[in-house]
């Protein structure tokens, strides 16, 4: 299965390259962008899990909604370049180091681990294996809880996002004065 | 291909975005990097659910991915909260939890 092998670096070093992306470019525009590589990327990875509705859900809701949502706040607040530290903080210097040192870690929980089936392909699984049938079929049937808490739980974001977000000041603004004329709002004048 | 190389890419993704929630000051960017560990989290659930021959494991990657939406939806709505009270947008000016 060479095909799949070559697949997997491809995807693979895309993936890495999106992520390290988003922590070294400096332009938050820039930013989203190469997370939205890593995301396609990381699909293509799903896909050869064998999650097709997976990956399909990654496509559409994380790189087409999430990050339209990030490319909107960006442009709202207007993306800067972040400026360069002045100051050397200690948690800039070390900052670098903890990561490596949680990497070391995880490569040692790898390494160390009992688990027998790491270096197989995975359990034999027949062909609608991560299909969105299956998929529907065990979120209706035996993972109901958690999918109508996840439900709500997305109702209860969205509420406290427009709450945060919301203009406070909206309401102040005065309505005109009664005898006076509003002004027209069709007069647009055009300067060239 | 075997399934420790996911998992070994899924470390490396995990080990780069907890880089950039350190090392990084704009909030926007560093939500960016939680979602990069989710993401990393998400392909370890898949790839283990891929091993083991069960199912489970993609719907809890599923249930990650919605807590990962509340999530964004929250972190940038409190950046606009922040953006529209003039508040500078930069973790290390934000000491104080008062509004």
């Amino acid at each position: 299965m060479w095909f799949e092998q070559v697949l997997f670096f491809i995807a693979g070093a895309g993936a890495l390259a999106g992520a390290l992306g988003v922590v070294l470019l400096r332009n938050p525009f820039y930013c989203v962008l190469a997370l939205v590589v890593h995301l396609v990327t990381l699909a293509v990875l799903f896909l050869l899990l064998q999650a097709a509705f997976l990956a399909a859900a990654q496509v559409v809701v994380y790189a087409g909604a999430v990050m339209v949502l990030y490319i909107f706040v960006v442009a709202y607040i207007g993306g800067r370049d972040e400026a360069m530290r002045p100051d050397e903080s200690l948690i800039t210097s070390f900052g670098p180091l903890f990561a490596v040192a949680i990497g070391v870690e995880l490569c040692f929980a790898l390494i160390g681990s009992g688990l027998e089936a790491l270096d197989t392909r995975g359990a034999d699984v027949g062909a609608g294996f991560g299909s969105p049938g299956q998929i529907g079929s065990l979120l209706l049937r035996r993972f109901l809880v958690p999918f109508e808490a996840a439900s709500y739980l997305l109702l209860v974001a969205a509420v406290g996002a427009v709450v945060l977000a919301r203009r406070r000041r909206g309401i102040e603004e005065e309505p005109p004065a009664p005898g006076r004329e509003p002004a027209p709002a069709e007069t647009l004048e055009v300067r060239v | 291909m075997d399934v420790v190389w996911f998992l070994v890419l899924s470390a490396f993704i995990f080990v780069i975005g907890a880089a950039g929630v350190i090392v990084r000051r704009d909030p926007l960017v560093i939500l960016l990097c939680l979602e990069l560990m989710l993401n990393a989290g998400n392909l370890a659930l898949i790839a283990f659910a891929r091993m083991h021959g069960g199912q489970a494991g993609q719907v809890f990657a599923l249930i990650v991915m919605v807590i990962a939406a509340c999530e964004v939806v929250i972190g940038l709505g409190i950046i606009v909260a922040m953006y529209r009270n003039r508040l500078q947008i930069d973790v290390d000016e934000m000491t104080e939890l008062r509004g």
